[in-house]
């Protein structure tokens, strides 16, 4: 399943400046390994030691944060987009 | 006397401690934790005291050594200093024996406490070269921005979703920046400007210019304390968005601490939150370090943040300083938008009503002792969000030009009331 993902400037370094990446993956923790397989060094900055996504990255499929939904196990589709957005921003 | 980075060292990550460049830059890139303004406090310990303070025009550029600026600042000379009123009679109503409101519904130039931020973020972001300014708003940021931009000479793109109040969007569109009205609630509107910071080069005052746009709310706390004639105040209650302000207020007091402006002491620090949008203090009250982000439903659309960037911050500075964190209702916040106004002559936008409805929650039920003192950050202007009180404040009565109908409705209405 071709899935796109966004990535956020922080994280650019580790893509060769790619903004956007394409992807097959089944959900979202799936994602992070398939990045960290392209990417190696990518899942530690999105994850944590004990495997949680970090506190100040906010995932998002298809414009909704993954808390919302079923967090890493959220599922995904063919052309379905995942937005990696730094969560300090705004207010 | 100072470096080409003033009195700032770096930025560095509040969570692993990296640093880096005096740039437009928000993120560690390693953890994604905060940046923040490091300061070099011993040089500002050598010319900034209370005389220093005093001796300078009544702004909030008093503290200008600890604001992230290299040079002078350009940009909202005269924003800051609002009053701080002694609330005797709301104070007798709420049962506590003294209570103080620090007025920022008359901060220049938008009647909004984010003229502070806005100032510090505009004068850095010229510092740093940038001619267009943008920001992700729930409104009175938008005005701040479009405002303090348009005096500037600034080009200004403002994003706000697109159901806010009347009044704050006339606000913004009268100083002729870029209004995009986003369909969606604020934290879409955040992850969009998120995204659009990363690929356009302006200065997003809070995105990329955040750590230092941030800074400019502990100038509410200096002046809090250098107004209680440099004391800092017992209990603090301060409404939460983003948690941002908490935060700082919390840092400007032990700034001046750590600087000996004014004596270390316990203070409580409180956060308010209306109960349609209430991650932070719903986190607090079940005594948990990280909180569920919401989808706000709420009248207080300034407070509207369902995934608060300094949530994590905020709830460790209620923590620590022992303070608390409430919520009220629409019409809780309705309640105290008409206490501070009958009892002060204050006319707050809805988040001073939810900073009053909290602060009488937490009197009631003595989280606030009754014997103690508390400063309510009141945080903008009535005028803005006029939508959330129309039909709540009563009516005009209406006569015709005839003294005998106006002897006719008074005899009325002091029957009525007697």
């Amino acid at each position: 399943m071709a899935i796109t993902v966004r990535i956020p400037t922080p994280l650019r370094k580790l893509t060769n400046n790619e903004e956007l990446v394409e992807i097959n993956a089944s959900n979202v923790g799936e994602a992070i390994n398939e990045l960290q397989s392209r990417y190696p060094g990518i899942q530690e900055r999105l994850v944590d030691e004990s495997g949680e996504i970090r506190r100040f990255v906010n995932v998002y499929v298809n414009e909704e944060d993954i808390r919302f939904l079923q967090n890493k196990e959220t599922a995904l589709k063919d052309n379905d987009e995942i937005s990696i957005i730094p969560a300090i921003a705004g207010g | 006397m100072t470096t080409e980075n003033g009195y700032m060292k770096a930025l560095k990550c509040r969570e692993c401690g990296r640093e880096y460049p005096l740039t437009a830059n928000h993120v560690c890139e390693y953890d994604f934790g905060p940046l923040e303004v490091a300061y070099d406090y011993d040089l500002i310990r050598k010319s900034f005291n209370r005389k220093t303070i005093e001796s300078r025009a009544q702004s909030m550029w008093r503290y200008r050594e600890l604001l992230p600026v290299a040079t002078e600042p350009t940009v909202g000379l005269q924003v800051g200093h609002t009053p701080l009123i002694k609330a005797d009679r709301l104070a007798k109503r709420l049962g506590i024996r003294e209570l103080w409101i620090k007025n920022d519904t008359v901060n220049y130039p938008t009647l909004s406490f984010k003229d502070r931020v806005v100032s510090v973020a505009l004068s850095r972001s010229k510092e740093l070269g940038y001619k267009t300014v943008a920001c992700a708003s729930t409104g009175n940021l938008a005005n701040s921005v479009a405002a303090n931009a348009a005096s500037a000479g600034l080009r200004a793109f403002v994003f706000i979703p697109a159901d806010l109040e009347q009044g704050k969007i006339v606000n913004s569109l009268v100083y002729g920046p870029e209004v995009i009205g986003i369909k969606g609630h604020y934290d879409e509107v955040n992850r969009l400007c998120a995204e659009i910071a990363g690929k356009y080069g302006w200065a997003f005052v809070n995105v990329n210019m955040r750590p230092y746009y941030a800074e400019g709310s502990k100038s509410m706390g200096f002046e809090i304390a250098e107004q209680m004639g440099w004391k800092l105040p017992q209990h603090t209650v301060v409404p939460m968005a983003s948690g941002s302000l908490l935060t700082k207020i919390h840092k400007s007091y032990q700034e001046f601490a750590k600087l000996g402006i004014v004596e270390s002491s316990g203070y409580k620090i409180h956060g308010a939150q209306a109960s349609g949008c209430s991650p932070i203090t719903v986190a607090h009250k079940a005594g948990l370090d990280f909180f569920k982000p919401v989808k706000p439903d709420t009248i207080a659309k300034s407070l509207a943040i369902g995934t608060p960037a300094d949530g994590f911050y905020a709830l460790k500075v209620m923590k620590e300083t022992q303070g608390h964190g409430d919520d009220v209702t629409d019409d809780e916040i309705r309640e105290g938008i008409r206490l501070l106004a009958e009892y002060e002559g204050i006319f707050a936008e809805t988040a001073g009503g939810v900073t009053v409805g909290v602060a009488k929650k937490l009197i009631a039920n003595g989280r606030i002792p009754k014997d103690d003192s508390a400063v309510l950050c009141i945080t903008g202007n009535g005028l803005k969000t006029l939508d959330a009180v129309v039909g709540h404040v009563g009516n005009t009565k209406e006569i015709r030009p005839s003294l005998r109908e106006f002897e006719a409705l008074l005899s009325a209405e002091e029957k009525a009331s007697a």
